[in-house]
């Protein structure tokens, strides 16, 4: 092992890397892009309030129009409850199947009334719910036991905070994966490989100056996430940042060392770029960037739980939204360590030089 | 003396010696029973046309590339026992390499230079390959024969006792062909032992002391420049056209020709012959004579001096761009 070459072929990676505008947009802007689109999509703002239909009384029916009339009365200036709004006769059916409103009250002869609704839809349920005790209030029910409401919304519990750690995993996922297959079968099909191996450098170091330069820039790149996160989304951070950037540093190595196996044989870009999407399109599906892994079905939880990219994202999840320790996620950085030692491996094996 | 370390290490006279080589690959025979040996300090040629097996051969002498039988000896040495050794020894130009566009000269010689332990400064070698006008240029942007320089400098850079240069001056304009030749011939001068492909046979006389001449895999001749053209027994080329379209008895026979006195072989090619003759003058005076009893008016008439283009069509009836 030459400390020098390490350190030249190491500068190299640098030097192409950062000298591809393209690439550096795509590692450093686009992660932004999608958490500020994001951001505002799930911004803070009040609960929604639900619509619902009141159908006319049978005419000539006092009992009936009274009971709408107190009902249409008791909503009047009140913010929490569905917006009530008159329907014509005619158009019930309609409403109730184009989902226009969530619930229908249809006043029946004599005072009594009749709710439709998709009892499928959770906001039809609640509406339903609330009008109801809107409706038996104005009649003159009382509370039997007095109660009080204290609504919570606590940081962290946003689904910005369940996100921004799942894309801070898909990023490193991404950018270390693509990096390396990119380059290397770059480097193959021009014959640059061939001429390197030719030289009395050591593969090993090559193959290590790819994870080195990774890890370099990987520190931008969390940073840049983190950053924003914390500052712009108010994302907490709970966990030890040293316990973080561990799990990120090892993360990003054993995803390095899963692009090195990809692109160990591939000739062409298309090639590398098929077997690429071949490997993370499972991730982004089973991981749990976007919603809980744990709605699979327990089936397929094994497969779900030995992905790299799950253990990745538990791991940043379980440390910045619990507050977990580093003996906390050492299942997680076990996974990735063994990715990370049988891929460098194989791919040392396999690596096809020219 | 220059290479010092390197030649207390380096046991006998042969910097190369190969013996009874072979590669197929299905069932192309690339390589078919090459023998090949190389003196130290000699600039050594593999001429022959594409797919003759040079690159394929060269391969396996820079271990590159591996062979299905035969032996290969480098510097004494087998790259089955010596791989880490050897790598530092050679210098090595692949055939169309493309180094990385983005680096500049500097960058590439800097990452070059760090994998020998001992070699040349980056500035020595640049001033070499003269490309210090070009020092902080990008690849990229370089021409192909500031290109081709800057491989070689990658090869020089180890400051190697062995060089393989593969078709260093293939697709390059003639200005810089001859500026990468007067390059080769300084590194000849300074002892190196240099292995060269070509299908030049120009190039092929000018640099090379030593030349194997190859086709399908195997050495058909072997010797200096001077040797292989005096074994064609003559030492020059008389080509005669005759046009298409010239009457019957306005013609001449190939067996006519060959009867001429000096002449010591020919050959029908398209629209005429070539003959090898001793000497010119000795021939053209029958030429004439001839083609003024028939009628005949030659529409071409050249001579030229027997170059290794006429061996290599002598052995093998085809000529070298061919292929």
């Amino acid at each position: 092992m030459r400390l020098a070459s390490l350190r030249q072929l190491t500068l190299t990676r640098f030097r192409e890397f950062i000298r591809e505008p393209e690439a550096v947009f795509w590692t450093f802007v686009f992660p932004l892009l999608l958490a500020g689109g994001l951001a505002i999509a799930f911004r803070d703002k009040a609960p929604e309030r639900a619509l619902v239909g009141v159908a006319p009384a049978p005419s000539g029916d006092a009992a009936a129009a009274g009971v709408v009339q107190a009902l249409m009365l008791a909503a009047r200036g009140d913010s929490g409850v569905p917006r009530l709004r008159p329907l014509p006769a005619d158009s019930v059916e309609e409403v109730l199947r184009t989902g226009a409103v969530a619930v229908v009250v249809v006043p029946q002869v004599g005072g009594g009334v009749e709710y439709r609704y998709d009892a499928a839809r959770n906001e039809a349920r609640v509406a339903r719910q609330q009008t109801d005790d809107l409706l038996q209030r104005a009649q003159g029910r009382a509370d039997v036991v007095p109660i009080r409401d204290v609504t919570v919304r606590e940081r962290g519990s946003r689904y910005i905070d369940f996100f921004l750690p799942g894309l801070l995993a898909m990023n490193i996922m991404g950018s270390s994966i693509w990096s390396l297959a990119f380059a290397i079968v770059t480097q193959r099909s021009k014959r640059l490989l061939k001429r390197l191996a030719a030289t009395p450098m050591s593969r090993l170091e090559y193959l290590l100056s790819f994870v080195l330069s990774r890890l370099l820039f990987l520190g931008l790149e969390i940073g840049v996430l983190l950053g924003f996160g914390a500052l712009v989304l108010d994302v907490p951070i709970r966990g030890s940042i040293g316990t973080l950037l561990l799990m990120a540093f090892i993360g990003a190595a054993a995803f390095g060392a899963i692009g090195l196996l990809v692109s160990s044989r591939s000739r062409t870009v298309e090639g590398v770029s098929g077997l690429t999407n071949f490997v993370m399109l499972p991730m982004w599906i089973f991981s749990g960037v976007f919603f809980s892994s744990g709605n699979f079905p327990a089936a397929i939880q094994p497969f779900v739980q030995a992905l790299p990219l799950t253990a990745l994202v538990n791991g940043l999840r379980a440390i910045m939204l619990q507050g977990v320790g580093l003996g906390g996620v050492l299942p997680q950085l076990a996974v990735l360590g063994a990715y990370l030692v049988v891929s460098l491996a194989v791919a040392l094996r396999i690596f096809r030089w020219q | 003396m220059r290479y010092g370390r390197h030649l207390d290490q380096i046991a006998g006279s042969l910097a190369l010696e190969v013996i009874g080589l072979r590669k197929s690959y299905g069932s192309v025979q690339a390589v078919n029973g090459l023998n090949l040996s190389v003196t130290r300090g000699q600039c050594f040629g593999l001429l022959g046309p594409n797919g003759a097996g040079k690159t394929t051969t060269i391969e396996i002498c820079e271990g590159l590339n591996t062979a299905d039988s035969g032996t290969v000896r480098i510097l004494g040495r087998s790259w089955d026992t010596d791989a880490t050794w050897l790598r530092q020894q050679l210098g090595i130009q692949l055939q169309e390499t493309q180094l990385a566009d983005k680096l500049t000269v500097d960058e590439t010689l800097a990452l070059f230079r760090s994998f020998y332990e001992t070699g040349r400064s980056i500035d020595e070698v640049i001033d070499l390959v003269q490309l210090g006008e070009k020092r902080t240029a990008r690849v990229v942007g370089l021409s192909g024969g500031q290109k081709q320089r800057l491989a070689l400098a990658c090869a020089l850079v180890g400051d190697p006792v062995l060089l393989f240069l593969d078709e260093p001056t293939t697709g390059l304009d003639p200005q810089s062909r001859r500026q990468l030749w007067a390059l080769v011939e300084g590194l000849k001068a300074d002892g190196r032992t240099i292995v060269l492909t070509t299908h030049y046979m120009d190039e092929a006389e000018r640099l090379c002391d030593n030349i194997a001449i190859v086709d399908h895999g195997q050495v058909i001749a072997l010797g200096t420049p001077r040797q292989l053209i005096a074994s064609l027994g003559a030492d020059n080329v008389i080509r005669l056209g005759m046009g298409e379209h010239a009457p019957p008895d306005a013609r001449v026979s190939l067996d006519e020709l060959r009867g001429l006195p000096d002449v010591t072989h020919g050959r029908e090619i398209a629209g005429g012959f070539e003959l090898r003759v001793g000497s010119v003058q000795a021939v053209l005076p029958s030429l004439l004579q001839l083609a003024e009893q028939r009628g005949i008016r030659w529409t071409e008439l050249s001579t030229h001096s027997a170059t290794l283009e006429d061996v290599f069509v002598a052995l093998t009836g085809r000529e070298l761009r061919d292929g």
